[in-house]
């Protein structure tokens, strides 16, 4: 466990402050839902790609992929609470077998969905018509690209993946995606290439906005600043880089208690291909399940205990509240 | 001490203040205020400190707006670019010194 978990170890030897201390200090212990407004799916870390700051460390080889019996709960879940949102993301969450059947099924439940895709799987054979696809679903696109520039794009994604990506976003624009006025929405995703936060939401997206439309003709409606959690593979770039102290304090100063009070966990579950319940998809990599009494697999799904559930923090949670704050909608304060 | 330059220090810079603390508080409160937004973006005033950062060849301050350069959205191309400013106005600085050279030689000589 210490490979994947921040230890308290690591926590002492940087002198950092646990996360719990400064939500003491702010007033914000413990730090408890406030309802369930977002249904998180995480449907398999199968990825036609292996970037090395993905937290959840996806990949070609990786065996994990949510089945049609899981999807199954998830659908009575979103029907029975009659959840107003449903966020699917993955690995490459198209590459499931099962993918358009769950879409088609939670579109009849009149739940807003939103897909996160890495763009690239866009232009691959056998996922050419998906656009075409999320249009007649009308569902939210959210494609991640960490910059508008090839160089630092490939440096984190791998190599040919900015021009991939550019090709899959030009197809989106193509039959409507992020033009004004045709309503279907695509919304961009930034991470920093290293071990910093990111910029002021707004300013980054105005330099998007206008490069990409410069440089490609590409166009989308906003972009979303996430911050790098010390999770998965960018943890590991983050020790064998001599970077993790410093960028732990870096986000530990950076606190914002604002930020913390907006976290993403408060109003959303996350579900893991296999049912098990998490407070985000960062604790789902770490294997830190719902607790604390709430339940922790979709069988047992109880809106009472979910709904007002302690969430289950550690000195990672550092990443959403840094500065503006971190959410898989981008800034939250 | 092994070395001048250790990185650690760049975080101690505070203590500055145990000996003078009014002369350090008046230095904090103006340093923040030359940085925030104002006419000049954030990240323009982060790209002027790290040409300047250079010009002037201060580590801890290249280790500082280098990191603030990116947190506030500068990329690469314009950190360079920057940085070839500052090398620019110093060596430029040093050649149009040569006219004084010229200046005295054209005085002394025949």
């Amino acid at each position: 466990m210490e490979g994947m978990i921040l230890s308290e170890d690591t926590t002492r030897r940087g002198g950092l402050k646990p996360f719990e201390v400064s939500l003491k200090e702010t007033n914000l212990y413990p730090l408890r839902a406030t309802g369930v407004v977002v249904l998180q799916v995480n449907v398999g870390r199968v990825c036609n790609q292996s970037c090395r700051h993905c937290h959840v460390e996806a990949g070609p080889q990786r065996k994990e992929i949510m089945s049609r019996e899981v999807m199954e709960m998830c659908l009575d879940v979103v029907r029975r609470l009659n959840l107003p949102m449903v966020d699917i993301t993955g690995g490459a969450p198209e590459m499931n077998p099962h993918y358009r059947w769950f879409v088609e099924e939670l579109n009849s439940t009149g739940a807003q969905i939103k897909t996160r895709t890495n763009l690239t799987i866009l232009t691959e054979a056998g996922y050419e018509d998906m656009p075409e696809f999320f249009a007649r679903n009308r569902i939210e696109v959210i494609g991640s690209l960490p910059y508008y520039l090839e160089s630092t794009t490939d440096r984190q994604r791998g190599e040919g993946i900015f021009k991939k990506s550019i090709d899959a976003l030009r197809r989106l624009n193509s039959i409507g995606y992020g033009i004004d006025g045709t309503g279907l929405v695509l919304n961009l995703v930034y991470n920093p290439c290293g071990a910093y936060l990111p910029p002021s939401q707004g300013s980054i997206e105005a330099d998007f906005k206008r490069e990409l439309k410069r440089r490609y003709g590409v166009s989308f409606n906003n972009l979303f600043t996430l911050t790098n959690m010390p999770v998965g593979r960018f943890l590991n770039f983050l020790r064998g880089s001599n970077n993790l102290i410093p960028y732990l304090r870096r986000l530990q100063e950076s606190f914002n208690p604002v930020a913390a009070e907006n976290v993403m966990c408060r109003e959303m579950v996350s579900v893991a291909w296999d049912g098990s319940l998490y407070d985000c998809d960062f604790n789902q990599m770490l294997g830190l399940k719902c607790n604390h009494g709430a339940p922790n697999h979709l069988r047992d799904f109880d809106y009472e205990r979910i709904v007002n559930r302690k969430i289950v923090t550690g000195i990672h949670c550092y990443g959403c509240t840094a500065g503006s704050g971190s959410s898989c909608t981008g800034a939250v304060a | 001490m092994d070395t001048y330059y250790n990185p650690e220090d760049l975080s101690k810079f505070s203590s500055i203040g145990e000996d003078a603390p009014e002369l350090w508080k008046k230095f904090s409160e103006w340093y923040g205020a030359v940085f925030s937004e104002g006419a000049l973006s954030e990240r323009e005033k982060a790209l002027i400190a790290l040409a300047v950062a250079h010009a002037i060849q201060c580590p801890y301050c290249i280790d500082a707006y280098t990191k603030a350069s990116l947190e506030k959205g500068a990329n690469m191309e314009q950190m360079t670019e920057a940085i070839h400013v500052a090398s620019a106005i110093r060596g430029g600085a040093s050649l149009v010194h040569g006219v004084q050279m010229k200046n005295i030689t054209a005085k002394i000589g025949m």
